[in-house]
């Protein structure tokens, strides 16, 4: 076993440790022309996680998949599955033990959706029968209507169509998945759909995922470990998103995570340990003295809630005292964020956006849980720096006391 | 008075005897070019500097006038209807070469990628994919090829009595029958036309996964449909042929 650093929900630095299933072995890759699209490439590609290989155009992202599944013959080198050399079994056997899923899909426009889903277990000598009942199983598990079975691929959506995409590399249930830009020809909000989709369904189903992209936020947002490749096929840092957007490994590495690296990278803080603030909050019925009895906290004004403890908006403490509340006349409370669910990039969000400064943090009900100002929001990343500073690079060290035990990491990242 | 249909002895077929002929000595041969041009097709797709040789040599065979054929051809087959349809096998593969090889390059280099990566091998690849998704331009080429098999069957007559329709045309024009020559041109116009519907509907029924309302591969594949409406034997080329013999 070797152990892979992994992002994990909160403040915590947790090290999950998984086997390697693939190990990409010294592989260089040389076109007949001469071009070298990879240049002596060694990655270990652990066991039940995402891994993304990430870079610039023309860096040798889709030959590397491609040698992985024996699309492309290693010019030198060798790759392993499970301690295996790939070249030890007939090439299609590899092929269908791996799902493949590329840019706009590629699916069988002569096929129905289930046909194209069950292609691989007909392949695998599955009768017609278990194979479509196989197909309508995995369209529901990746969200597609069972009314679309009997459809065509042109009378569906791009978005719909990548998702017989990944149905369709599902369905022999290979232990590994292989995807090449699968979601970059949609537009971004399906993309997140589709993004979130595949982190339920890699968590319910702990396939080996190697995805390729060159856009960094969703490396960032997908990966647990992230492979940065360089023009020339060669390797620029291997790590998971966390580190990457803390420590990049060189100039490079840093340009192409772009400006704003220290603020993504509090999506890797969970918004767990904030001191949240009850003294602020008060149902739209209170008192003038129950408003006189509040420790604000420091707060300037008011959250009022509704009976049912969901926010309203600002007011000031006097305007409140005076009489009920005009719902018109509050101030608007933005956007709120999900208490320890949520992350603390999510957390000073909301504190930016809000009018007062303040965020408001609720539950998954939406009730309010407490406030908290931009001041106590930075406070808390200063912690979660140090802390983060601290065990990094300790194998299987702990997580201090803000974090939050037992958030799988798969479950935090999905809420992002 | 003969009736409308009542054909003189030496014609040796009822009326429809003469349009069964005529049909079998046309399609057989586009079947036996269909036979032929597939794998020839598929090499070229393989080996792409084959494709303007194998082009190049359908054109020139295609230009060889039916009768030279029928001089060589007799001492082997005699006067009899395969001495008709190799010729009219060997014309057809003009049209048919080209269909199948855009047909099949037209499948989207991704669908291709994809059933490679799913671990298809190349025999599946070719009758799973590669096949189904030429069919239209395939079925678009078979309608060519099988209207001008049919006007081009005539010629048969040109070695007795294996003409079909055409020797109806030619009895008529030697008894000076204006019946018989209408009915032999009407004749030839409706199977042709005949045949035609029943490739489009063999289209519609090989191919639900299209898009309705668009006609066979209009995007993907203009440079076929324009192939086959301008330098390719259309009707306008037919008859400039049948006026060259
Ligand atoms: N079949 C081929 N023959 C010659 N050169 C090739 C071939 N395929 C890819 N290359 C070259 O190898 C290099 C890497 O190509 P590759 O497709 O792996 O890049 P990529 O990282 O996937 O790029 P993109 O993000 O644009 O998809 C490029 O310079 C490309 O031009
Ligand atoms: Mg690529």
């Amino acid at each position: 076993m070797i152990t892979f650093g992994s992002r994990a929900g909160g403040s915590c630095q947790t090290r999950r440790a998984f086997g390697v299933l693939i190990r990409i072995d010294a592989v260089t890759k040389r076109y007949p022309d001469g071009t070298v699209a990879v240049d002596r490439l060694s990655l270990d590609i652990p066991d039940g996680a995402i891994t993304v290989l990430v870079g610039p155009s023309g860096c040798g992202k889709t030959t590397t998949l491609r040698m992985i599944n024996r699309m492309v013959e290693p010019s030198e080198g060798r790759i392993l599955i499970d301690g295996v050399d790939s070249r030890q079994q007939p090439v299609n056997t590899l092929r269908r033990s791996m799902g493949y899923v590329i840019q706009n899909a590629g699916l069988f426009q002569h096929r129905t959706i289930v046909d194209n889903i069950a292609t691989v277990p007909r392949l695998l000598g599955w009768n017609k029968g278990k194979a479509r009942d196989r197909a309508r199983e995995l369209m529901e598990r990746v969200g597609l209507d069972a009314s679309l079975a009997e459809r065509y691929p042109y009378q569906l959506s791009g978005g719909q169509q990548q998702r017989v995409g990944v149905a369709r590399a599902l369905a022999a249930d290979p232990p590994v998945l292989l995807m090449d830009e699968p979601f970059s020809a949609v537009d971004p909000v399906v993309r997140k759909g589709l993004q979130d989709e595949l982190l339920r369904i890699q968590d319910e189903l702990g396939k080996t995922i190697v995805f390729v992209t060159h856009d960094i936020d969703e490396a960032v947002k997908l990966g647990t470990m992230v492979a940065v490749l360089r023009t020339g096929g060669r390797l620029a840092q291997y790590a998971p998103p966390a580190e990457l957007l803390s420590d990049p490994a060189d100039a490079f590495v840093e340009d192409f995570l772009g400006a704003d690296r220290g603020i993504r990278r509090l999506s890797f803080f969970s918004s767990a340990g904030l001191d949240l603030l009850t003294g602020p909050v008060v149902p739209a019925g209170a008192t003038a003295e129950e408003i006189a009895a509040r420790d604000t906290g420091g707060s300037p004004r008011l959250l009022v809630t509704d009976p049912e403890g969901r926010p309203l908006g600002w007011a000031e403490p006097d305007a409140l005292a005076a009489g009920p509340v005009d719902a018109a006349r509050l101030l608007s409370y933005g956007r709120p964020f999900v208490a320890g669910r949520d992350s603390l990039r999510a957390a000073l969000d909301c504190a930016v956006l809000s009018p007062t400064g303040w965020a408001v943090a609720v539950d998954d009900t939406g009730r309010v849980t407490g406030v908290v100002s931009q001041q106590a929001i930075g406070d808390a990343i200063r912690t979660a720096h140090a802390a983060g500073a601290k065990t990094e690079g300790a194998t299987g060290a702990e997580p201090d006391g803000t974090a939050e035990p037992g958030t799988d990491g798969t479950a935090a990242k999905a809420a992002r | 008075m003969s009736g409308l249909f009542d054909l003189p002895s030496d014609l040796q077929h009822s009326y429809l005897g003469l349009v069964g002929l005529h049909l079998r000595e046309a399609l057989i041969p586009v079947a036996a070019g269909l036979l032929l041009a597939l794998p020839v097709a598929q090499l070229c797709v393989r080996l792409r500097w084959l494709y303007a040789p194998v082009l190049g040599l359908t054109t020139v065979l295609y230009a060889i006038p039916s009768l030279a054929f029928f001089v060589v051809l007799i001492d082997y087959t005699g006067q009899t209807e395969t001495t008709v349809m190799i010729p009219l096998a060997v014309y057809s593969l003009v049209v048919l070469v080209p269909a199948i090889v855009d047909g099949v390059r037209s499948v989207p280099q991704e669908t291709l990628d994809a059933a490679t990566g799913m671990g298809l091998g190349p025999v599946r690849r070719y009758f799973q994919v590669q096949l189904p998704i030429a069919a239209p331009a395939i079925v678009a080429g078979l309608r060519v090829a099988s209207v001008s098999s049919i006007s081009l069957v005539s010629v048969g007559m040109l070695i007795g009595n294996q003409g079909a329709l055409g020797n109806m045309l030619y009895t008529g024009m030697t008894y000076g029958r204006p019946r018989l020559i209408w009915l032999s041109v009407i004749s030839t116009a409706v199977l042709a036309i005949a045949v035609d519907a029943l490739l489009v509907l063999v289209r519609r029924i090989l191919t639900p996964w299209m898009p309705r309302g668009t006609r066979p591969r209009p995007a993907v594949d203009p440079a076929a449909a324009d192939r086959l409406a301008t330098d390719g034997p259309g009707p306008a080329a037919t008859a400039r042929k049948d006026a060259a013999r």
